[in-house]
């Protein structure tokens, strides 16, 4: 029998940015507040000091700051037909672990979603026609405004200090900033970010092309900043180590850098580390949460009793735990019924490498941060006409090259041996003169009915629970959209003076094996109707009120943009109508 | 849901086991800090194998020296230490593939579900190599891998890269994608973890290393950063000569 703790009045499970906003949020309004992490504690002193974080191999080939397959995996496989095998090492993405959460190691691309993104399917089928879409495919609206989460946005940003040029302030197209982004209510609290090299170079071919090039938007501040809560970070050196590492200089934005100092002070609020929620308890009626139940690190199973339940874990832990708590009736793909793992998304990535003369070009790719880079967004959701194209979403694209690294930053020209000593001259002679941009073209990921979340029949974790099965394939519009983007950014590339592209093009089928982002959605979508739905517009569970469910689980399907920024927003919306709405009338916030 | 008595011991035995180094604490009222709390990685020290046996460390010495030859500027895979970093890995978490999901069945599967081998990379090298040697002692009089001349080496490399040539028993060209990822891995790893001795591999493509602070530098476009590369364990000029 677990052990039982005395009552909460909140427990959030997963202490990472949705948890830590959420703990903020509601302490601030006097209510008791535990977090149960999973992982650890992290502090930059202890785990990721600048004396040795610069290190590719431990933290970025071997994984230090992730999450361990032997903790929780998840079965994987492209069709319903086959037997899915379990994900023995991390690939395609990387599910974080420990205080902080993905907010430790993301790259702090801090993007705002379209305001067309969330009423995607309204807006689609009124521009194009409901026959436009694929048959199979399932997108909704969000059941939310991009006006509803401005003021939302808004406080994330100021929250983080974010470094960006604004593109439409209330209205207003600003010069040098994202002409197509929603309205802002104020322009960002820090400037842009420098520009390296290869990054200025790309904007001057993408206006000379007449596209209207941006900063991207950045937690890697390009200044010293205090936030509204007091807490101080420092300018961003642009060491290259960022996106897998954890800031050594308190540069890049994260619970840490930007809520715990001041969260961890408060009398009402405290955090266990190392203990994993098993499952949320529900009582008999299936209607209430009860709290939670937990193991430690010694094993020892605990109760913790609560009057609300906040689910801030990453989007697939999130699903698993409702499905594990036996909350929502689980998606069934076959009878195209339930909700509980539909619109499981991913993103579609692909990039375009330059090779330049080594004679004319230096590009020092070492110099650079998490969300250093100058993009486009001419090509993004639907800001261009897709009538001719015959596919829906698109995608950011722009150098955005992160690092240096040279275990997996040394790229030699398309051809090249992959061993020997062509192989090390071409090392030599490109390392300098190469653009990498990575995650150069940053595409949506659509919802279809084959593309879904349940409990695998065969593995298990160690707790002898089922693991969760992927069933994750790219449909033919991904594909299309991945071809016509890649080949709009190689025009690009080749526009700053690359005598040699190297195509990259996202091809299926999905690869589990192969990184794209971690930006995995779906499973616990929000939406106005509890039969195509897990949760309301508020992100509050439809079968069990007092539960809320946090981050991109929410997501009816991906848009073309780093979902952090929408999933703060949602955190802060969500919390905005607990403290206004919920507590003073407990109960559901929409009646369906 | 329920977890059966049996389930959760067993399923604590691995979870003790894994995660000794942390425990479960309460965190309230002030930021968790503790001095010198940190953990800087162990710095490979050279001397004998502590995987290999010697026939297995010359052979990997002799594929890295193919994977990354010596030239008159830059060292090759086996004076730049690739091997003895391999050796070093393959003794460690990295080498019986510590922290995966090692729960069966194993069951073979797409290329897009990833490896599904009950065997971790040191398994996989001692099985290989022993069969690199086999095939060469039985082809070219003999000889084993290393005793080969390189342009043999080569050729047998190229053949096993493109399926021409089976090793018995072990998948050829999987073993021999894993040994230049491993290589090339160790090259370019910080010298801390026993290969790119001396920072070659770094002073080679121009990388400047472990540094932390490139804000005077990043808006001087297209211009050669000057100053030498820097490992984690510092410098050989910093320390006074004797």
């Amino acid at each position: 029998m677990p052990q039982k703790l005395p009552r909460k009045d909140v427990v959030i499970i997963g202490l990472g940015w949705t948890g830590s906003i959420l703990a903020h949020e509601l302490t601030d309004e006097g209510l008791d507040v535990i977090a149960i992490e999973r992982g650890p504690w992290r502090d930059a002193p202890t785990e990721f000091p600048p004396n040795y974080v610069q290190d590719e191999l431990r933290y970025r080939i071997r994984h230090e700051l992730f999450l361990r397959p032997e903790q929780n995996t998840f079965t994987f496989r492209n069709k319903m037909n086959q037997t899915a095998l379990p994900i023995r090492d991390w690939g395609s993405f990387m599910p974080p672990n420990g205080v902080g959460g993905g907010g430790v190691h993301w790259n702090a691309e801090t993007f705002r979603f379209l305001p067309s993104d969330f009423v995607l399917k309204t807006h689609l089928t009124e521009r194009y026609g409901a026959a436009f879409l694929p048959e199979d495919m399932t997108i909704q609206d969000f059941g939310v405004t991009y006006d509803d989460l401005e003021p939302h946005y808004d406080a994330f940003e100021y929250l983080c200090g974010t470094s960006g040029t604004a593109g439409n302030l209330r209205g207003q197209i600003q010069e040098g900033g994202n002409p197509f982004e929603g309205p802002r209510s104020r322009p960002y609290p820090t400037p842009a970010q420098k520009q390296p090299f290869s990054h200025t170079l790309f904007a001057k071919a993408a206006r000379e092309l007449g596209y209207k090039p941006f900063p991207q938007p950045s937690g890697n501040l390009s200044q010293a900043y205090t936030n509204p809560l007091g807490v101080r970070m420092g300018p961003c050196t642009y060491c290259g180590f960022c996106e897998w590492f954890g800031c050594g200089n308190y540069s890049k934005a994260s619970p840490q850098t930007t809520i715990l100092p001041l969260l961890v002070r408060k009398s009402n609020f405290a955090a266990r580390d190392n203990s994993e929620v098993l499952h949320i308890n529900v009582d008999r009626s299936g209607k209430r949460a009860t709290g939670v139940t937990f193991v430690d690190t010694g094993g020892v199973e605990w109760e913790q009793p609560a009057d609300l339940v906040i689910l801030s874990a990453y989007t697939l832990f999130n699903v698993q735990m409702l499905l594990n708590s036996k909350i929502g009736t689980p998606y069934d793909a076959v009878a195209n019924k339930g909700v509980i793992g539909r619109n499981f998304t991913h993103q579609t990535i692909s990039t375009v490498n330059g090779f330049f003369d080594n004679k004319k070009f230096n590009f020092n790719p070492f110099i650079a941060s998490g969300s250093i880079g100058m993009c486009i967004d001419e090509f993004n959701g639907d800001n261009f006409d897709h009538g001719p194209h015959g596919f829906v979403g698109g995608g950011y694209m722009g150098q955005v090259q992160t690092n240096g690294r040279p275990i997996q930053s040394t790229s030699v020209p398309p051809g090249t041996p992959k061993w020997g000593a062509a192989w090390k001259s071409a090392a030599r002679d490109n390392y300098l003169s190469t653009v990498r941009p990575g995650t150069g073209v940053h595409g949506s990921f659509y919802s279809y009915r084959d593309v879904y979340l349940d409990l695998d029949p065969t593995y298990k974790d160690r707790f002898g629970r089922p693991l969760m099965r992927m069933t994750i394939d790219f449909h033919d519009n991904e594909l299309k959209q991945n071809a016509f983007l890649t080949d709009k950014f190689a025009e690009i590339i080749h526009a700053m003076g690359a005598h040699t592209l190297d195509k990259q093009y996202r091809k299926g089928p999905y690869d589990s094996t192969d990184y794209q982002t971690t930006h995995l959605n779906g499973g616990a979508i929000m939406g106005t109707d509890p039969s195509t739905s897990a949760i309301n517009r508020y992100l509050q569970s439809w079968d069990v009120p007092n539960l809320f469910v946090m981050g991109a689980s929410a997501f009816p399907q991906n848009a073309g943009y780093n979902p952090t920024g929408p999933v703060a927003a949602l955190a802060f919306w969500a919390a905005a109508a607990i403290r206004g709405q919920y507590l003073k009338n407990p109960g559901p916030l929409v009646h369906a | 849901m329920t977890i059966g008595r049996r389930e959760f011991l067993a399923g604590t035995a691995i979870l003790v086991l894994s995660t000794m180094k942390s425990r479960a604490t309460i965190i309230s009222g002030e930021l968790p800090w503790a001095p010198n709390a940190g953990t800087p990685p162990i710095p490979v020290r050279p001397g004998p194998w502590h995987y290999f046996t010697s026939d297995e460390g010359r052979a990997v010495e002799a594929l890295a020296d193919r994977i990354i030859p010596p030239d008159p500027q830059t060292p090759g895979g086996k004076d730049s230490g690739s091997a003895v970093f391999i050796d070093r890995q393959l003794a460690g978490p990295y080498g019986r593939s510590e922290g995966h999901y090692n729960q069966p069945p194993f069951m073979p599967g797409t290329r897009q579900q990833g490896s599904q081998s009950e065997k971790g990379p040191a398994a996989v090298y001692r099985e290989a190599l022993a069969a690199l040697d086999r095939y060469c002692q039985s082809t070219y009089q003999g000889k084993r891998f290393a005793d080969l001349s390189d342009q043999q080496k080569d050729e047998l490399l190229k053949n096993i890269e493109d399926e021409k040539t089976k090793l018995e028993g072990i998948d050829g060209k999987s073993f021999f994608a894993l040994v230049i990822k491993d290589v090339q891995t160790g090259f370019f790893a910080d010298p801390i973890y026993g290969g790119n001795v001396d920072m070659v591999a770094w002073k080679m493509i121009g990388y400047p290393g472990a540094r932390y602070n490139y804000l005077d530098w990043v808006d001087r476009h297209n211009e050669r950063f000057p100053l030498p590369p820097v490992s984690l364990m510092g410098r050989a000029d910093w320390s006074p000569k004797p």
